[in-house]
């Protein structure tokens, strides 16, 4: 057997790699550590390189020799990178214009290593996990971007993998892939709208991504650097250190190593907290030789993060509007990162969407328990698919002829006996595609009628309706104010085609098709006797 | 539920083709995914979603094949195969029938032994009293797993098992009934197929078919006609008791057992001998062989006669030919006799002619004048006529017929002739002289 393809997920703050196992499964690789999402950080002492959760662990004692968040540098002109964002660790310096790390190899010897050079290493540690699991050598992978990152940086990042061996087959936007990744497990029934977001360590993404017929189209992306699981360490970094400072008179912020020990231990609190609902801090001689210990519950985790919360809800509010939809266009969102393990970033979706949406986060039952291998995964089950091709039919397959498809700018559907609207295909329906109806309960001489639908939302103000006056209740309960009910309906547009069906006593079953011209067939077949009617615009 | 309205006017197809479609979007779409990689192999050859739909269905059809089943399970029963064996007594196990309490009545004897294990733990999930009676049955109903465990212990002791495998008389396939008709290959196959299980030697030949060449078929009978068989019917002993009270009577069963145990394979080795005799006489292939032979045999014979008969024939050729030359010399002979009297008789009357002529002519010729000597003359003349032979009687004949005058010159030279050669005495013929 050759060897499998991995599916790497490369972040800011940790990656992850998986493969498809003989047995048919996504398998998310462990590094010999144990971890199965891992660190994206590596660290100097002396000769030696740690890397993973152990290079981690240098931030706070080796903080000059330990680089992070060093993925989004790649590729870039030095004058582009955010250099703020690497303060914890080693810093950046400009490297013959590009990003790069000075660092120091014991007994006063330097290394400078460029971002490339950086990226090779890690992507090497990333491929020995992965061969020490799997027992064979790897040589192929599939690795995942955000959806902003250039070709530039594409081009480096391929450069910086072929370093070390390991040949990246596709490159695939990380929403695409943890979509992938949900939907292999959990199906979508219908062609539907999806908020994929992706709350990481130092950043957040999110796209809206149309999946018809299984083929997904991003119709709106949106990035905010500055936000992520790190915004969430900072609230509560600074809700301990308040706490400290009022305790023992002694401020840990002034110091480089408090303060690393403080985002350590607060960090592992705020994950301790998503799963438990209280949880305690314990350092040892914070600042001043002072220890430090505190519980903390999650209603006050909450409440200290709340801000941030908001913003992640804005975020996710804000893609949406960019892809010109309302709120009740999305049928489900998406939690992948880190940050989607805390149950707060759920509940408060689950408030702003209105009951149709689903949010798939960890709680959900219909999604993964690990939002953050969600992207590896998906990367994983594109490389088991891409094993059974070869390179030539791959770059074929992603030309632009084939990429760049025509889509629908408006639904189109059946007129119903009410006047109702059944959408068959929904705006933002690639094509060629096809489409089939059933419809099992129809009888006697039918119209099919074929029109463009449009959507509106109708707004419709529902009085409460009135409780029983109890006494003990009616001051208590006084939610008396009247509800806004918002409804998404299709009104008919345009007649495209209409087909008249004579004597159906089993059902008809109608196909549509439109073909890469854009050519509409619908093609309607009585279920009983087989003869068909055609059309075609 | 959606409804479609229902048909007002008579419309079959009707395409608003004024209707404006709003402008189509290009986007890019994400490659990822099976339905992606579809997308582009569509689009790459130009498939059209019938064609699609086919290959992808071709290749689920592929999928649903490979997906394994053991193997082993499709040759268990599926269902118990006798159920009276629920109620069957289970100190009376002996009797059962194993194999179908294990679930291997399709099997028996060719049961391996991982499928004797399989199918018990299958068989013991099913009958385990502790599961019988979760459903209500009490815990002391649990007979036929006493049976099961019996028979697993039974069949997975190599010993034990060729010992029950020899009493198996449900796995013996009886051979056709005597009189019937059936094809003799495919109703002797079987037969011979679970006979062969005792065999202690193998390769096992098999019975072949019509076109199986004699050697091969010698082979197969000489094989059964010498065959060496493990079958014994320790089994259907009788329970030796095994306390040690009386032991003359331990003795005398084991003694009884053994004789019952001989004479029953005896009779089972007379029974295969009967069954391979019977068996070899309705051969097809060893009639045809014997025909064969027969037919080769005369053809020899008759090469091997073919001098002896040549001979004959050329014999009894000549006994024809010579017999027929006979015939024809016979005819010959008697043809030419009647030649001969015929001109004998046809030479006498000539002659008489003749003498008669000779005699008369000197009467003819008036006695050459000399009546009065008539008498003389006539007895002269009939004495020359009596002495003449034949060749003188006709010259002299010819002569007087060619010129009666001559006749007296003729007559006179015939007697001076005579009388020179004393035939006659010259004083009898004074006249001519």
């Amino acid at each position: 057997m050759s060897s499998p393809i991995i599916g790497i997920s490369f972040g800011n703050t940790s990656s992850s790699i998986a493969y498809i196992n003989p047995k048919n499964d996504v398998d998310v690789i462990a590094n010999p550590d144990g971890e199965r999402s891992i660190p994206s950080v590596l660290s100097y002492v002396g000769e030696d390189e740690y890397h993973g959760g152990q290079a981690l662990q240098q931030l706070v004692r080796n903080p000059k020799n330990t680089i992070v968040n060093f993925r989004d540098f790649i590729g870039l002109p030095f004058s582009e990178c955010d250099a703020s964002r690497c303060e914890s660790g080693a810093p950046v310096v400009d490297v013959n214009g590009k990003a790069g790390f000075v660092i120091s190899r014991g007994e006063g010897k330097e290394e400078t290593i460029s971002v490339d050079e950086v990226v090779s290493r890690h992507l090497n540690q990333l491929k020995l996990a992965a061969e020490d699991y799997i027992g064979t050598t790897i040589s192929q992978a599939v690795l995942t971007v955000p959806t902003n990152f250039t070709d530039e940086q594409k081009a480096a990042l391929k450069a910086s993998a072929a370093a070390v061996g390991l040949n990246i087959v596709q490159f695939i936007n990380e929403p695409s892939s943890s979509l992938l990744a949900h939907v292999e497990q959990y199906k979508f029934e219908d062609d539907v709208n999806v908020v994929v977001a992706d709350f990481g360590g130092v950043r957040s993404d999110a796209a809206v991504i149309a999946i018809r017929g299984g083929i997904f189209t991003i119709l709106a992306t949106e990035h905010d650097k500055k936000l992520g699981g790190e915004n969430l360490d900072a609230e509560l970094v600074e809700y301990f250190a308040q706490d400290f400072q009022k305790k023992n008179q002694a401020n840990p912020r002034k110091n480089a190593r408090s303060l690393a020990k403080l985002k350590a231990n607060a960090s592992i609190t705020k994950k301790t907290l998503s799963n438990a609902t209280s949880a305690t801090i314990s350092i040892d001689s914070l600042a001043d030789g002072f220890d430090y210990h505190f519980s903390i519950n999650r209603m006050r985790y909450e409440l200290v993060t709340n801000k941030v919360f908001s913003k992640f809800s804005a975020f996710i509010e804000s893609v949406i509007a960019k892809a010109g939809l309302d709120l009740l266009d999305i049928n489900a969102v998406l939690l992948t990162g880190g940050v989607a393990f805390t149950p707060k970033l759920s509940s408060n979706l689950e408030f702003l969407f209105p009951e149709s949406v689903e949010i798939l986060g960890p709680q959900n039952a219909n999604a993964t328990n690990y939002p953050n291998e969600l992207s590896s995964s998906g990367a994983a089950l594109q490389a088991g698919l891409l094993s059974a091709y070869d390179a030539d039919e791959l770059a074929e397959a992603l030309q632009p002829i084939v990429i760049n498809t025509p889509h629908l700018p408006k639904a189109i559907g059946l007129a119903g006996a009410n006047g109702d609207f059944l959408p068959v295909f929904l705006p933002e329906t690639s094509f060629p595609v096809q489409k089939k109806v059933v419809l099992k309960a129809a009888t006697g001489d039918l119209l099919v009628g074929v029109y463009e639908g449009e959507s509106f939302i109708e707004e419709k103000t529902v009085e409460p309706t009135p409780v029983e006056q109890d006494e003990d209740d009616s001051e208590e309960w006084s939610d008396e104010e009247p509800e806004v009910v918002r409804e998404k309906h299709y009104k008919l547009g345009n007649k495209l085609i209409e087909l008249g069906v004579k004597g159906v006593s089993k059902g008809v079953e109608i196909i549509f098709n439109i073909d890469k011209d854009g050519k509409l067939r619908v093609v309607a077949k009585d279920l009983k006797s087989g003869s068909t009617v055609k059309g075609e615009l | 539920m959606f409804t479609l309205p229902a048909l007002t006017s008579d419309i079959s197809v009707e395409v608003n083709s004024s209707a404006k479609q709003s402008e189509i979007v290009r986007r890019p779409i994400e490659p990822v995914g099976k339905f992606f990689l579809h997308h582009a192999q569509r689009t790459l050859r130009n498939h059209t979603w019938s064609e699609f739909e086919k290959i992808e269905a071709e290749k689920n059809v592929k999928t649903v094949d490979e997906s394994n089943v053991d193997p082993d399970e499709l040759l268990f029963d599926t269902e118990l195969a006798d159920e009276t064996l629920l109620i069957h007594d289970p100190r009376d196990w002996k009797t059962a029938d194993l194999y179908a309490a294990m679930g291997l009545s399709k099997l028996r004897y060719r049961a391996t032994e991982s499928q004797i294990i399989k199918a018990h733990r299958k068989q013991v999930l099913k009958y385990h009293p502790d599961k019988k009676s979760a459903s209500g049955a009490s815990l002391d109903q649990d007979g036929f797993f006493k049976i099961i465990q019996k028979a697993f212990e039974t069949l997975t002791d190599p010993t034990k098992r060729s010992q029950y495998d020899s009493c198996d008389f449900e796995a013996d396939v009886l051979p056709p009934k005597k009189g019937d008709k059936y094809d003799f290959y495919e109703a002797w196959a079987p037969v011979f197929e679970s006979e062969a299980r005792f065999s202690k030697k193998s390769p096992i030949p098999t019975i072949g078919n019509a076109e199986t060449p004699k050697k091969e078929v010698e082979q197969f009978y000489g094989f059964w006609n010498r065959f060496d068989s493990w079958r014994t019917f320790e089994f259907l002993d009788e329970d030796v008791p095994d306390d040690s009270s009386n032991r003359d009577h331990k003795r005398y069963i084991e003694k009884k057992n053994k004789a019952a145990r001989d004479k029953k394979k005896t009779a089972d080795n007379s029974r295969l001998v009967k069954l391979v005799e019977r068996a070899m006489s309705e051969d097809p292939r060893i009639k045809m062989f014997k025909e064969l032979e027969k037919k080769e045999k005369e053809q020899k014979k008759w090469e091997r006669e073919a001098g002896a008969r040549a001979e004959a024939e050329a014999k009894a050729q000549a006994e024809i030919e010579a017999k027929a030359q006979a015939e024809a010399e016979a005819n010959a002979a008697a043809s030419a006799k009647a030649d001969k009297k015929k001109s004998k008789e046809a030479a006498k009357a000539a002659k008489k002619k003749n003498k008669r002529a000779v005699r008369n002519a000197p009467k003819d010729a008036a006695y050459f004048g000399d009546a009065d000597k008539a008498d003389a003359i006539e007895q002269q003349v009939g004495l020359i006529v009596d002495s003449i032979d034949d060749e003188q009687l006709i010259a002299i004949a010819e002569k007087i017929k060619a010129d009666s005058s001559a006749t007296k010159a003729a007559l006179q030279e015939i007697a001076q002739t005579l009388s020179s050669s004393d035939r006659v005495p010259a004083s009898m013929l004074s006249y001519f002289l």
